[in-house]
């Protein structure tokens, strides 16, 4: 009888890694044959380009405001066109000696935008203090009381993108809460009007909206009576904004139940209380990324004012270069420019909208 | 329907009645808008006369004494206004819809893109989405005219891929001469796209009725390209083309694609393509795992489940912003009026500085956008019905 003798058997071999470096690279880039073959494609290209891109940009560009080294061979990117011309992009046509003025009225809106965006400030004062902001901000861009005036056509560039696109914010947001409310209401004259007005609006350009502020308006007013271009501007874009704002708001009232202003009513709520306390808190929730996309997008749209003779940010780039023969070929440096300023409002408003959401919903979450 | 409960139907004069009151305010708000409209329109009419403004339609016929850039149609500075208009209309219309068909593919593209399992792909799909929205739509079409107009080399030493040529002066291809062949070939793509839709409809339904799989897809295709190719060859096969060669001064003959309507597309639907993307990614999203699961479960291969379960769930979601995606896509297409684009926004303007009518060119291009945005919207109305759920 064969004694069987206790052999181990072999050991397995230790399982794939799947964490560390070495394992994401693997999960996620060498999976299979596909996708080894489509990194190596998109690598391939990314590593021919980047470089490529990273030397005109960075390595071999020009910082100095120099047009004549600019022009030499190899050189890249000439950021000196930004160097040069960086007050004319930023601030326009504003008189030079009193730059400092719109410098310090950007300064304070900005300080008073990241402000609104802290929870420490959602307080009843912080009303106040938009007053308070705003008025300075108009006396130091308008000048009186010890300031040299300053016409709004000198109004130019970053302060401007600022005013149009903060005031017409704060415009249109409660504009459209009361166009939303009125296109739900039982009233069937009022739900006529608004629905009317969001569909008009909403179905021509911004631009023709534009054009009508700036060609048609003066038409409209009395005669004697004249009208502000940047006032007619920011009637214009609000207008506009507040029909697509309106239409986000609207989605949120859908989504609220019936039950809630049933339940309400029984509490014997007003109208303004129910929507007030009930409907409008849960629905505002809601929509948070919508609203926060029509801000940005509200954002952007102001740089078609320039469409209209306001030398606002893209505006002002043109009134920049447009005109000087020595700066005009490094003009795509100067877009830029100004496209790395637009991206980085944009980027940080939609960044700020995440957090939003994830506050409103603190609620919800488990 | 509404966000108030509806009031109680007491017939009262009283201010304490729900009813009443909804009266007062619908006739203070209806007499104020009217009051605001008739205010409005009095000031007009009282400015037009003071500042000897002519006013009215009329200027439509008049001869428009200014050349349009490029047309599908012939256009001489003879002609009227109207033809004007037309020609702006079929320039805006010719971008929206090439716009619409680049846009649908790139960012469906680009949206699918994000749920690679590589994650290079994923990550350039993101830095795509967010590059591309996070920048003003002007500031791009400006960008792209300018690499059109002033990066690009002159005419005369133009770049060359057979008998393409791509230069300052934009883009120029060979162009088939027109004979009768090609009418013959086009009577055969319709004849084929008869076919290719009566076999779809037989496929569906043996589908339903048996549940065999037929192919949707590479066989109607075949259908529709071969009755074309067998149209053509009816017709003669025509192959005469014009080819574009150098000239002294700038590429002649062919077909050709001026810079300014490159910059306007390609700004357009790379712009567009970015909001399509996340459209796309969140209607995706929004089809729950346990779909796909169940899809595999019962058999399906990839193909199928993303046919048959995945996408006609994630189509209800999509369709809707997608179409406003499509009417944004239109109106920005307003926004050629920047780069020198004739569109019927840059007609307009031209007209209103020639005549002085802003009244009435404003009122023509705001009616031509409503047309289009309404026409768009229904149509996609109708496509969204036809994808919602069937319920009772």
């Amino acid at each position: 009888m064969a004694t069987q003798i206790f052999q181990s058997i072999a050991s397995r071999p230790a399982p794939v890694q799947t964490g560390g470096l070495l394992g994401w690279l693997r999960a996620n880039l060498f999976a299979d044959a596909r996708t080894t073959l489509s990194t190596l494609l998109v690598g391939g290209v990314l590593l021919w380009y980047l470089p490529q891109f990273l030397n005109w940009a960075l390595v071999s560009a020009y910082w100095q405001p120099n047009a004549e080294a600019c022009r030499a061979d190899g050189v890249g990117a000439c950021w000196g066109v930004v160097a040069e011309k960086y007050r004319l992009i930023i601030f326009g046509r504003y008189p030079f000696e009193e730059q400092w003025r719109p410098l310090v009225a950007t300064g304070v809106l900005l300080a008073l935008l990241v402000a609104s965006c802290t929870r420490a400030f959602w307080r009843p004062w912080l009303a106040l203090l938009w007053v308070g902001v705003l008025a300075l901000f108009f006396w130091l861009m308008l000048g009186g009381g010890g300031l040299t005036p300053v016409e709004t056509d000198r109004w130019g560039g970053l302060p401007l993108t600022l005013l149009l696109s903060t005031l017409s914010i704060a415009m249109a947001f409660p504009l459209a809460l009361l166009v939303a409310l009125g296109r739900r209401s039982n009233l069937p004259a009022i739900r006529t009007i608004c629905t009317l007005y969001v569909e008009l609006i909403r179905g021509v350009p911004l631009i023709s909206v534009l054009f009508m502020a700036s060609f048609m308006f003066p038409l409209f007013m009395p005669q004697g009576v004249k009208i502000d271009v940047l006032l007619r501007v920011l009637v214009g874009i609000t207008l506009f904004a507040a029909a697509y704002m309106a239409e986000v708001i609207r989605g949120g009232l859908q989504a609220i139940p019936k039950g809630q202003v049933e339940a309400a009513a029984s509490l014997g709520l007003s109208y303004w209380q129910t929507q007030r306390k009930i409907v409008l808190p849960q629905a505002l929730a809601m929509v948070v990324p919508g609203i926060m996309n029509n801000f940005i997008a509200i954002f952007k749209d102001t740089s078609l004012v320039t469409i209209v003779s306001l030398y606002e940010l893209t505006g002002s780039l043109g009134l920049a270069l447009n005109s000087d023969a020595d700066w005009r070929p490094f003009k795509i440096e100067g877009y830029l420019f100004i496209a790395l300023i637009y991206f980085a409002f944009c980027f940080a408003m939609s960044r700020y909208s995440l957090w939003v959401e994830r506050q409103v919903n603190q609620s919800k979450q488990r | 329907m509404s966000t108030s409960a509806s009031p109680p139907k007491t017939k009262s004069w009283s201010w304490r009645s729900q009813a009443f009151r909804g009266l007062v305010y619908q006739v203070l708000a209806l007499g104020l808008l009217a009051l605001g409209l008739w205010y409005l329109g009095h000031n007009t009419l009282l400015n037009m006369r003071e500042r000897g403004i002519q006013s009215g339609y009329d200027f439509l016929v008049q001869t428009a004494g200014f050349d349009i850039g490029e047309s599908l149609m012939n256009f001489d500075s003879n002609e009227s206004y109207l033809k004007a208009f037309w020609v702006g209309l079929s320039n805006t219309l010719r971008v929206a819809i090439l716009g619409i068909a680049l846009t649908t593919i790139l960012g469906t593209l680009v949206g699918v893109g994000r749920f690679s399992r590589n994650a290079l792909v994923r990550g350039l799909c993101m830095a795509y989405v967010e590059f591309f929205r996070n920048i003003p739509i002007l500031l791009q079409l400006l960008m792209w005219y300018l690499l059109f107009t002033e990066l690009l080399p002159d005419a005369q030493d133009a770049w060359q891929v057979g008998a393409v040529f791509l230069s300052k002066g934009g883009l120029s291809f060979p162009v088939p001469i027109w004979a009768d062949g090609h009418a013959w070939a086009a009577i055969g793509l319709v004849a084929g796209l008869l076919l290719a839709w009566l076999y779809r409809r037989w496929a569906v339904a043996q589908f339903e009725s048996t549940g065999r799989v037929r192919s949707m897809f590479w066989l109607p295709l075949g259908l529709l390209l071969a009755m074309g190719v067998l149209g053509w060859l009816l017709g003669g096969a025509p192959t005469a083309t014009r080819v574009p060669f150098k000239g002294e001064f700038a590429i002649e003959e062919g077909g050709s694609l001026t810079p300014e309507f490159m910059a306007v597309l390609l700004g357009l639907v790379l712009y567009t393509a970015s909001f399509v993307a996340e459209v796309v990614r969140a209607g995706i999203q929004s089809v729950p795992l346990g779909q796909s699961e169940a899809a595999a479960a019962l058999g399906l291969n990839r193909q199928q489940e993303m046919r048959l379960v995945m996408l006609p769930q994630a189509l209800r979601v999509i369709i809707p912003p997608m179409t406003n995606q499509y009417l944004n896509l239109t109106k920005n297409s307003s926004l050629a009026v920047a780069i020198g684009y004739p569109d019927v926004v840059s007609i307009a303007n031209t007209a209103i500085n020639q005549t002085g009518r802003a009244v009435e060119c404003i009122s023509i291009v705001m009616l031509i956008y409503l047309t289009t945005s309404l026409l768009t919207s229904g149509f996609m109305n109708w496509y969204n019905a036809r994808a919602a759920i069937k319920e009772r």
